[in-house]
C-alpha cells in the first residue's frame, strides 16, 4: 500500500462565470521513503496540489488517501488534527512567526499537544542540534540569515515526526550555495526514511529528488524528467 | 509551551496597540469605579446627614378621631384619647432591632391653650431633640432652656404681639418668651413650643403624647423595615413613613445612581469597541500567522484560544488598572465634584473583584466576533499570499 494515493484528482476554481481548472484528473502514488519533487511553469496547479496532499484544499474531484485514511472524508477538525500527526509543512518563505524565539517556532505544532514544557523543549532542542542551530535557540527569527530561518522552517516541520514532508519552494528566497546545504539536507533526511514532497522552480533541487514530477495546466505530462516517462495524466 | 505563551508573545510584540487597547477598557473601568465610589460617598454622607432632613417616620395614636392636622398629617387622639402615646413609648422606639439607625426620637404632645384670651396650639417638646430634627429652624432669642419659657411661631408672635423677653399667660401660668422662629413656611409658624413636661402640666395630660416624630435612616434596608419594627413595639400606635423628607434627597442620589449607570454602558460600550475594531484589525494583520497555525494542524477553538487569551489578559490588565485609577480618580476629585468634605472612599474588594471580572467579560465579549472569524480563516487563503 502506497503512502499516499491520488486518485483522480480535480480541482476548479470558479469566480462568476469563469472556471480555471487548476488541477485536471491527475492520479499518482508516493511510496514511503520517497523523495519526490513537483515542477511546472507558473499556474501549472503546483501549489494547488500541495495544498490539497496538505489536507488544505477540498478538492473538487477525486481522492487523496494517506496512510489509508481518506482524508477529505474526515470533518474539519478531524482533519487538523491529521494535519498536525501526519504533515509537515514548509512554506515558501520560511513564515516563522517573528515574535516567537527559534525553539518557540520549533515547538509550535507541539503547543496543541498534551506534552509537558519539558518534553517538547527536550524534543525541539533534539531537532535543532540535527539542524545545527542549537546555540540560536533564544534568537528571533529576524536575527538570523535565511539559510537559517529555512533550517528553523525545516526543524519546525520535523519536530512532530511526520510521516510526510510537505515542502513549496524551499530554496526560493536563498541564494544558490545555502540552496544547496538545504538540499543536501532534504536528502539526508530523505535516506534516513523520511518521505518528501516538494514543489520547486530549481532544477537543480530536482537533482537531489527521487522521483519528479511535470506539472502543465493542471496535469502531470512528466514522471522521471531523466527517464522521459510519462507517469499519468487525465484523458 | 501552551497557546497563552503565543498570546502573551504577540501582546509584547503589539506593545503600542495593547497599550490603548488597555486604555480602553482601563477608562471604562476607571468610571464605573469612580461613579461607584462618588454614588456610595454620598449616600453616606445622606446617611450622616440624616438629621437635617428632618423626620421620616411619624407616630400617632391609633384613633378614629381626625381633628387635627400637623404636618399636613391628621392626628387622632387630640380631642378623644381613645388610645394615648405615653413617655414609655419613647425608650421602646429605641429599642426596636435595627435601634442604630435611629437618629432622633422627638415626642409631642399638641393641645388647644388660651393665650392671652386667644385660643392658640401649644406643642410641647424636648427641645434638644427637637432642635436635631429642625436644622433649618433660626431662632431670634435663645431656645427655651427651662420650662418656664416658651418658643413662638413666627404667625403667632405677630398675633400675640409678642418679642423675646416678653412675658405672657398660658392657661394661668405664666411664662417667659425666650425666642422666636423665622417664619418656615410650615405649621410651625402657628404653635407656641414649650417644654414637654410643662405642656403636659398645663394640657393635663401628665405622661402623654400627642405624637412621635422619628428620624431614622438605613442605607441597606428599607424605611419600611425601620417603621414595620417600629409598629410591632407599638401596637395601640400608628406608624407611617413620611416619605417625601427623605424622598427628595434620595431621588437626586437615585437620578445620579441613574446617570452613573448610563453614563458607565456607554464608556463600557466605547471600551469594548475599541476592544472589537484593535481585535479585528489584530486579527486581519495576522491572517498569514493563522492560516501557518491552521496548516500545522490547530483546530479553529486552538485559534479562538489564542484570541479569548489575549483577550483575558487585556481584561484582566485594564480591570485592575481602572479599578486603582478609580479609587484614585474618587479619593482626588471625589469631595470636590460633590461638595462633600471628608467624605470616605471605601476600599471595596467585592467591587474591585466585581469590576476585574466586568473588565475581562467585557473583553473576552468583545473579542467574540473577532475570534470566531479569525477561526473561519481559509488556510489556503493565508498560504496563497505566502
Amino acid at each position: 500500500m502506497s503512502l499516499i494515493e491520488i486518485k483522480n484528482l480535480s480541482k476548479i476554481y470558479e469566480s462568476g462565470e469563469e472556471r480555471v481548472t487548476a488541477l485536471g484528473e491527475v492520479s499518482l502514488n508516493i511510496e514511503r521513503g520517497e523523495f519526490i519533487s513537483v515542477m511546472g511553469p507558473s499556474g501549472s496547479g503546483k501549489s494547488t496540489l500541495l495544498t490539497i496532499l496538505g489536507g488544505l484544499n477540498h478538492p473538487t474531484e477525486g481522492e487523496v488517501v494517506v496512510d489509508e485514511i481518506p482524508i477529505y472524508q474526515l470533518p474539519l477538525e478531524k482533519l487538523a488534527d491529521f494535519r498536525r500527526e501526519y504533515l509537515g509543512f514548509i512554506f515558501q518563505s520560511f513564515q516563522l512567526i517573528p515574535y516567537l524565539t527559534v525553539i518557540e517556532n520549533v515547538m509550535l505544532p507541539l503547543a496543541i499537544t498534551e506534552r509537558s514544557n519539558r518534553e517538547q523543549v527536550n524534543m525541539a532542542v533534539e531537532i535543532l542540534e540535527k539542524m545545527g542551530l542549537e546555540g540560536k535557540r533564544k534568537r528571533l527569527p529576524d536575527q538570523l540569515s535565511g539559510g537559517e530561518q529555512e533550517r528553523v522552517a525545516i526543524a519546525r516541520a520535523l519536530v512532530n515526526s511526520p510521516p510526510v514532508l510537505l515542502a513549496d519552494e524551499p530554496t526560493g528566497n536563498l541564494d544558490s550555495k545555502t540552496g544547496r546545504e538545504i538540499m543536501e539536507l532534504f536528502r539526508s533526511l530523505n535516506e534516513e526514511g523520511q518521505s518528501i514532497v516538494m514543489v520547486t522552480h530549481n532544477p537543480e533541487s530536482v537533482a537531489f529528488s527521487s522521483r519528479s514530477l511535470h506539472l502543465r495546466d493542471g496535469k502531470v505530462v512528466k514522471g522521471d524528467p531523466r527517464q522521459e516517462r510519462e507517469i499519468g495524466s487525465g484523458p | 509551551m501552551r497557546l497563552r505563551d503565543i498570546s502573551i508573545n504577540n501582546l509584547r510584540r503589539r506593545k503600542g496597540k495593547v497599550l490603548f487597547l488597555i486604555l480602553g477598557l482601563t477608562i471604562g473601568i476607571t468610571t464605573v469605579v469612580a461613579l461607584v465610589s462618588i454614588t456610595r460617598m454620598m449616600n453616606e454622607d445622606i446617611s450622616n446627614k440624616l438629621d437635617e432632613f428632618g423626620a421620616n417616620i411619624l407616630v400617632i395614636p391609633r384613633s378614629d378621631d381626625f381633628s387635627l392636622s400637623y404636618g399636613g398629617l391628621n392626628i387622632g387622639g387630640v380631642s378623644v384619647d381613645t388610645q394615648t402615646l405615653k413617655d414609655s413609648d419613647i425608650q421602646k422606639i429605641r429599642q426596636i432591632e435595627v435601634r442604630e439607625n435611629i437618629s432622633t426620637v422627638s415626642p409631642k404632645l399638641i393641645g388647644v391653650v388660651e393665650v392671652e384670651g386667644k385660643k392658640i396650639l401649644l406643642t410641647g417638646v424636648l427641645f434638644q431633640e427637637e432642635v436635631r430634627l429642625k436644622k433649618w429652624w433660626k431662632v431670634h432669642g435663645t431656645i427655651p432652656k427651662s420650662r418656664d419659657e416658651i418658643l413662638l411661631g413666627n404667625e403667632v408672635a405677630v398675633k400675640l404681639f409678642k418679642s423675646t423677653n416678653d412675658s405672657l399667660t398660658i392657661n394661668g401660668k405664666r411664662v417667659r418668651v425666650s425666642g422666636m422662629l423665622e417664619e418656615t413656611g410650615s405649621q410651625d409658624d402657628f404653635l407656641i413650643f414649650g417644654d414637654l413636661g410643662f405642656a403636659q402640666e398645663v394640657l393635663k395630660k401628665p405622661g402623654a403624647l400627642s405624637l412621635i416624630e422619628v428620624s431614622a435612616f438605613c442605607i441597606s434596608c428599607p424605611i419600611e423595615e425601620i417603621v414595620s419594627q417600629i409598629s410591632r413595639g407599638l401596637p395601640h400606635a400608628k406608624v407611617t413613613a413620611i416619605k417625601q423628607t427623605l424622598e427628595t434627597k434620595m431621588e437626586a442620589l437615585g437620578h445620579f445612581k441613574k446617570f452613573s449607570v448610563g453614563l458607565s454602558v456607554i464608556v463600557l460600550l466605547i471600551g469594548g469597541l475599541i476592544v472589537f475594531t484593535n481585535m479585528m484589525a489584530s486579527v486581519n494583520e495576522r491572517k498569514r500567522e493563522i492560516g501557518i497555525f491552521r496548516a500545522i494542524g490547530f483546530r479553529k477553538a486552538h485559534v479562538i484560544k489564542i484570541v479569548f487569551s489575549e483577550a483575558f489578559i487585556v481584561g484582566l490588565i485594564g480591570g485592575v488598572a481602572g479599578y486603582l485609577l478609580g479609587l484614585g480618580v474618587s479619593i482626588l476629585l471625589g469631595p470636590v465634584l460633590t461638595g462633600i468634605k471628608g467624605g470616605r472612599i471605601f476600599i471595596d474588594p467585592v467591587l474591585g473583584v466585581g469590576v476585574v471580572l466586568l473588565s475581562v467579560t467585557m473583553g473576552i465579549l468583545s473579542s467574540i466576533y473577532p475570534a470566531v472569524h479569525a477561526s473561519k480563516m481559509d488556510p489556503t487563503a493565508a498560504l496563497r499570499a505566502l
